[in-house]
């Protein structure tokens, strides 16, 4: 992390040393959507094995999906403040993972509205399926169609065809895969605390 | 296979003689539509301003969402307990949210078509490409159709179901309606239909991919009363 402050950047034009969001902003949606996508594998083991545990695991990974999600959109508008010269721009990606953190918030909004424990973890679990199936696909396909200011997109060339240089590398990798096991931890823990206030909860019962 | 198709069509056959007889959904629901247009109408002719042609093309969508949803939520939330009861017992999960399905289609599209027809009566008639159109007419009566059953399904499972059809339905929607008025921009200006290929082979796409996600998710979700 300290390191990804310190090394020497490639000086574009425009991007300037603002290159150095790339191990923050681009790390943290690659993390957020290895979140999200354990989430969703834990959403089908759950409908497999009702198994309260892979409910609860399922629920805080998308919680720290959104987390990511709106790290991620603040980071990327300090960076488009610098780079493109606006907090917000009308661009397909950006309204993409706005419609996907809407879905998640769905998804809690749902969750709260349901008592019993075994039908909430299904019903959620089943939404969770069907919103990924349905729209997260479209987040990946529907901004490559269009222009987006974004590298990589509508004739804009990606970041690794000229200047993601080996010293970048050294740092994206590790970052991606930092923030990931950062995410990780954070869901553990809340993982640990529920799974603790279940056996108390039964506890009590007995 | 011949079973399954038979329990469907039986199913269907139920459900359009339910809303036949049941005379205030249907009525209900063009009531509702007419009245919508209606205020677009009155709404957009007190300023004297025209509407112009992209007004016209996200308002009828826009229309047509509200209609889609109010109409849609009820098909699994208007039915009772003992009701939902009684079909788990005399069919499959899959010929039930099959059956739902192609009998939201049909309702949507009876409910697009005469919308159509209502609003080019008081809003006026821009659209060039009118097959075209209407095909995409199509299209969007059996997307709203396949998305929105499941979501019914599931928002009648929760408490305050009315609140959360919305919230859990237009996100999932925005894709499938940005590439709606692609289309329908494409139709009204009367471009050439070879343009509109790449947005209708992904409308096809995300529609077989919501209905086949229905299909196999709706078995878990249907007991669980």
């Amino acid at each position: 992390m300290i390191y990804g402050f310190l090394i020497e950047v490639p000086h574009l034009p425009i991007l300037n040393e603002t290159v150095r969001n790339l191990f923050f902003h681009v790390a943290i949606w690659f993390a957020m959507f290895i979140l999200l996508i354990v989430s969703v594998v834990y959403s089908i083991k759950y409908l497999k094995t009702s198994n309260v545990k892979m409910d609860i695991i399922a629920s805080e990974f998308a919680t720290m999906g959104i987390v990511f999600g709106l790290l991620g959109i603040t980071t990327g508008s300090v960076w488009a403040r610098f780079t493109w010269g606006d907090w917000w721009v009308n661009d397909p990606k950006l309204n993409a993972t706005t419609i996907a953190l809407l879905i998640y918030m769905a998804y809690f909004v749902l969750r709260s509205s349901i008592e019993d424990a075994q039908q909430k973890g299904r019903i959620s679990a089943v939404y969770n399926i069907f919103a990924f199936a349905a729209a997260v696909p479209l987040i990946f396909i529907l901004p490559r169609l269009t222009d987006s200011l974004h590298p990589g997109n509508g004739g804009n060339p990606g970041f690794s065809s000229y200047d993601l240089d080996n010293n970048l590398r050294t740092v994206f990798y590790p970052a991606v895969i930092g923030w990931t096991l950062l995410g990780v931890w954070f869901a553990n823990l809340r993982i640990r605390i529920k799974k603790l206030s279940l056996v108390v909860d039964e506890y009590q019962l007995n | 296979m011949v079973t399954i198709m038979n329990e469907i069509w039986t199913l269907v056959k139920k459900e359009v003689l339910l809303e036949l007889r049941l005379k205030y959904a249907l009525s209900g629901m063009l009531l509702y539509l007419v009245s919508t247009i209606f205020l677009g109408y009155i709404t957009f002719s007190l300023g004297k301003a025209s509407l112009n042609i992209p007004t016209w093309n996200v308002l009828f969508w826009i229309i047509m969402l509200f209609v889609a949803t109010s109409s849609i939520a009820k098909s699994f939330i208007q039915e009772s307990k003992e009701q939902l009861l009684y079909y788990y017992t005399i069919a499959n999960p899959q010929s039930i949210i099959i059956s739902k399905i192609i009998f939201n289609g049909i309702l949507m599209l009876f409910l697009v078509l005469t919308g159509f027809i209502i609003y080019i009566l008081l809003l006026g008639n821009p659209v060039q490409d009118i097959p075209l159109f209407i095909f995409n007419l199509l299209l969007g009566a059996i997307g709203f159709s396949a998305s929105f059953t499941m979501i019914s399904s599931i928002a009648s499972k929760a408490s305050n179901s009315g609140i959360l059809m919305a919230i859990l339905g237009f996100p999932i929607i925005i894709p499938m309606l940005l590439l709606l008025i692609k289309v329908s921009k494409n139709a009204i200006e009367g471009l050439d239909r070879t343009t509109a290929y790449d947005e209708i082979l992904t409308l096809s796409a995300i529609i077989i991919i919501a209905i086949t996600t229905s299909i196999i998710l709706f078995p878990y979700l249907w007991r669980s009363n």
